[in-house]
């Protein structure tokens, strides 16, 4: 008798144990996923490990760092301008605006201004290298999604731009063309036809990108909703540009802190939109294309004359001090906190880069969202590894 | 209220002869609003008119001054968090050209606006995006513990930029939920923006522009202190 | 090819032979014209460049380039890969494209196969390339081909309905599931009191004619229903992992399938092989029809690459909603207006 109750046991044991081992087996993991350094769609060589849960995305994390070339210890040993041709590269695509902050912090700690000529020059080099950069922008996202027609439209008509700024300071991606007191040359012989012709076909892309992706009904689909940043959290991370100004929050530094550029004098508009969505942030960045185009026409028919440089001695010594200056560049707020002791060279340079900001926010804004809507985040945000890095 | 010094010249010198200094009101203001919520914190101040206040506080108040200005002063927007490493380097600009001998290097620690008595400082922006009111906040790092409390419970995106701070000066943030590494990789030694960490590169590979020392055939600049190749427009 | 046509007696074998080589010949035509015409030439001029201009004149040999190059690469497994899956795989898919083009009636004479319950065996048979692509991207051992095949998976599975509803309201309309009955009411039916160009389902079925270029899009994984090879984001999808003749066996099967599908929608809907004003059963129709059909094919297929470089793609949970919520009540509506309108009139 208890040898068959012992049998009956031991099976419902064996029975439970299988049963235990079933379950055990079924019992899924999550993925990790890494959108490794190389990757089409991370803009450069940023990394995202994703934790997934089939294809949602339960924590991500971005990793930065592997094109950090080390700016703040370089300019170090620099001096004043050699440093102007280093943070050239910083956000490569915009690459005139990186130099204007700098130069303009030290040109504060001087105690110079550039002479007025200068100043609206400059104004227009830093609105076209805004045009510049956000074409791109406009182009690589369409290609980010599918719609790979939008890039080629994107880099051809970048390409007007692109000569034009070539035509006057001598480099396409690098102009290395500002200097402490005003600017390196004068602008050629019939430049500023030139350029308003190009400007006209910057605004004919414009349109024909709202024809070809804004109104697309899969393009809304695929940007509508997604990626939300409400506007607390976009200023605790310290989101700038149209990442800040898509949650809503109006804040421009050409208008609210303009220093050395001549923005408050040109007629212009600043646009918010109070989605936070990847939606908004794409909208607002065409209409920043067309502002900038009316911008830089602006200034070509208000050009002052006069001299390009103010006075200078040969060699610059920066008397001692600390200033901070910070303008809207195409990627967001950029700041360089200079830290002089009276030498040729700054003794600490603190570089703001927005893309730092725009992308220590990753982790919070891709918790939950499908792994398609990573890319469309990441396009929508729009940095430039050269700016996380430095 | 601790005295608050400023660095421009006191009014009581001679006043009447003089025209006004410049003052900025705005900061002046915002400085005293401030200095009230904190009190015993705040140990200096600077301002120059027109541009930026600073305020330097004590490294225990840190985190609390980060509280301060976002609830008080609503500067909201964080701009960045970064240190400050007052040491003059020892290794100069890396331009010993071998045939002088280098001159020595004064290493006294010389600090920037709004004081500092540590070789280490952390500074801080913040800026209010509603009455465009901004803030730059400084504190000693001091120099046995190397720590600071943090700014994450004020600000989220101070996380990566004391990481960044850590990485590169070796600054201890006191509650950041994660210290570890940002740009450099795991295990790397060292704190590299320190001033006593060496630019490698230049040590491996000196600077071509010493190589010439052949001064400028122009003769108008009496300061020419073996610096050689260097103009405006050096590329 | 039937031995009436012929003016000597082939053994079966000999036939077979025939037929194999005809076949092949049939699908590598138009996956070649498609590749060159379309995906080089058309897609760069829409894309304001030139497209490849060196191979040849205008670039016309740049497919055999293309071809050669593939040809001569490494074969590279990966190491965690099922070998004998992951060669399987690319044959499969190849495999399940030759067979659709063995039921097309290419002219009164020139077919392959004669089926009477073609269309539905194209479409069975079409569906066998979603087995493909699923063991293409398990056997690869790589997240990115696992995820693109599960997709790809779900996708052709969702969109293999309103293809096959669009086709019943065809199938309905014309009484028959046999491809040349079908052809043949086009051609000698009448609409409006008009019979001199026949009755191309098109105007009857615009709806059907819609929802199965839609379907066909998402058949073969193009944008905007790409997500199963999302370049940005997938680097390849299910055919990462793939080099060397295998990769090519899945290119070749991505134009082929364009061509089959067209081929198929221009049989349904276009009028198969013939025109207006040509003899339907005439000896001539042999050697015009395939060419008609071709140009016809090449119209459809002109329409799914417009589409593709312009649209960006959906998200795959969007784009299985849009099948099953949209086209497949659109698609039985279809069907149920055509009995309606069948009984009718």
């Amino acid at each position: 008798m208890t040898a068959a109750l012992d049998r009956e046991q031991a099976r419902y044991i064996a029975a439970q144990a299988a049963d235990a081992r079933i379950n055990f087996e079924i019992e899924t993991e999550g993925m990790t996923l890494n959108m490794g350094p190389q990757h089409p769609a991370t803009h450069g060589t940023l990394r995202i490990v994703a934790k997934l849960d089939a294809e949602q995305v339960v924590s991500a994390e971005p990793i930065a760092g592997y094109m950090h070339r080390g700016y703040e210890k370089l300019s170090e040993v620099r001096t004043y301008p050699q440093v102007t041709t280093l943070i050239n590269r910083i956000d490569w695509l915009g690459s005139f605006a990186n130099e204007v902050p700098f130069i303009l912090a030290a040109e504060r700690l001087m105690e110079i201004e550039a002479p007025p000529r200068a100043q609206w020059i400059r104004t227009a080099l830093f609105e076209m290298s805004r045009i510049a950069n956000l074409v791109l922008f406009a182009g690589d996202t369409g290609l980010q999604l599918g719609g790979q027609t939008a890039a080629f439209y994107g880099f051809r008509d970048r390409e007007h731009v692109l000569n034009q700024i070539e035509a006057v300071t001598g480099g396409r991606f690098h102009p290395n063309f500002d200097r402490i007191g005003g600017l390196k040359d004068d602008l050629p012989k019939g430049w500023i036809a030139e350029t308003k012709t190009a400007m006209a076909k910057v605004r004919d892309f414009c349109d024909e990108i709202d024809d070809l992706v804004t109104g697309n009904e899969i393009f809304q689909a695929r940007n509508r909703g997604i990626g939300v940043i409400p506007a607390d959290v976009a200023l605790s991370y310290g989101l700038s540009g149209a990442n800040l100004r898509g949650s809503g929050v109006d804040w421009d530094l050409r208008r609210d802190a303009p220093c050395g550029l001549v923005h408050p004098e040109l007629d212009w508009k600043v646009y918010t939109h109070p989605d936070g969505d990847c939606f908004s942030r794409w909208w607002i960045r065409i209409q920043e294309i067309r502002e900038a185009t009316r911008m830089v026409d602006q200034c070509l028919d208000g050009l002052p004359s006069g001299p390009i440089m103010a006075k200078v001695p040969r060699i610059i010594k920066v008397p001692a001090g600390e200033a901070y200056v910070e303008t809207e560049n195409p990627l967001g707020a950029m700041g360089y906190y200079v830290v002089s002791k009276g030498d040729l060279g700054p003794f600490r340079v603190k570089i703001r880069s927005a893309s730092f900001n725009n992308v220590s926010v990753l982790s919070w804004v891709l918790r939950g969202v499908y792994v398609p809507d990573i890319v469309a985040i990441l396009s929508s945000l729009y940095f430039i590894l050269g700016d996380i890095d430095r | 209220m601790s005295a608050d010094t400023e660095t421009e010249a006191p009014e009581a010198a001679d006043g009447e002869a003089e025209e006004a200094e410049p003052r900025d009101e705005a900061r002046e203001e915002l400085r005293d609003r401030f200095a009230a919520e904190l009190g015993d914190a705040v140990v200096d101040s600077h301002i120059a008119v027109g541009h930026t206040l600073w305020v330097r506080v004590t490294a225990e108040a840190w985190a609390t001054a980060a509280l301060v200005a976002r609830d008080h002063l609503n500067c909201r927007w964080f701009d960045f968090l970064s240190a400050i490493d007052w040491l003059p380097s020892p290794y100069g600009r890396y331009e010993d050209d071998g045939l002088t001998p280098p001159e020595p290097i004064d290493q006294t620690i010389v600090t920037g606006y709004a004081g500092g008595d540590t070789r280490f400082q952390v500074f801080g922006h913040l800026v209010d995006v509603v009455d465009h009111h901004d803030i730059v906040l400084k504190a000693d790092v001091p120099d046995d513990t190397l720590t600071v409390p943090t700014w994450t419970g004020a600000f989220d995106g101070a996380n990566w930029h004391e990481r960044e701070a850590r990485e590169m000066f070796g600054i201890n943030f006191e509650g950041h939920p994660g210290l570890r590494n940002i740009y450099l990789p795991t295990g790397f030694e060292g704190h590299p923006l320190r001033k006593d960490f060496p630019l490698i590169s230049r040590i491996v590979k000196p600077w071509p522009g010493i190589v010439d020392v052949e001064p400028m055939p122009a003769v108008e600049e009496p300061e020419d202190d073996g610096d050689a190749g260097s103009t405006e427009d050096a590329s | 090819m039937t031995s009436a046509v012929l003016a000597f007696e082939m053994a079966y074998w000999q036939q077979s032979v025939l037929r194999s080589v005809g076949v092949l010949a049939a699908v590598l035509l138009p996956a070649g014209t498609i590749v060159y015409l379309f995906l080089f030439k058309m897609m760069s001029f829409m894309q304001s460049r030139l497209g490849p201009n060196e191979a040849g004149p205008y670039g016309s040999l740049q497919l055999l380039a293309e071809v050669g190059k593939w040809i001569q690469k490494e074969d590279i497994f990966p190491a965690k890969a099922d070998r004998k899956l992951f060669a399987m795989a690319p044959y499969i898919v190849v495999a399940s494209v030759l067979l659709v083009y063995v039921a097309v009636p290419f002219g009164p004479d020139a077919w392959f196969a004669r089926l009477d319950t073609g269309i539905f065996y194209v479409l069975a048979v079409s569906s066998i390339s979603a087995i493909g692509v699923l063991i293409a991207g398990w056997a690869s051992a790589n997240k990115y081909s696992l995820i693109g095949g599960l997709r790809a998976a779900g996708q052709l599975i969702a969109y293999e309905l309103p293809m096959v509803l669009a086709v019943v309201g065809v199938v309905v309309q014309a009484g028959s599931l046999d491809l040349f009955e079908i052809v043949r009411m086009q051609a000698e039916g009448e609409i409006f009191g008009l019979s001199w160009f026949g009755n191309p389902f098109i105007l009857t079925q615009m709806v059907g004619f819609v929802i199965f270029m839609i379907a066909t899009q998402a058949e073969l994984t193009q944008p905007p229903f790409d997500m199963p090879v999302a370049e940005s984001e997938l680097v390849t999808g299910y055919m990462t992992e793939y080099s060397g003749i295998r990769f090519l066996l899945f290119f070749i099967a991505e134009f082929a399938s364009a061509g089959a599908f067209g081929i198929i929608a221009a049989t349904l809907f276009l009028g198969g092989y013939w025109l207006p004003g040509l003899d339907m059963h005439a000896d001539y129709m042999n050697v015009v029809g395939p060419l008609v059909l071709l140009g016809k094919m090449l119209f459809v297929t002109f329409i799914i690459f417009w589409v593709r470089f312009t649209y960006p793609r959906f998200r795959e949970d969007q784009l299985q909603k849009f099948a099953w919520t949209l086209l497949i009540p659109l698609a039985l509506v279809n069907i149920l207006a055509t009995m309606v309108l069948k009984v009718a009139f």
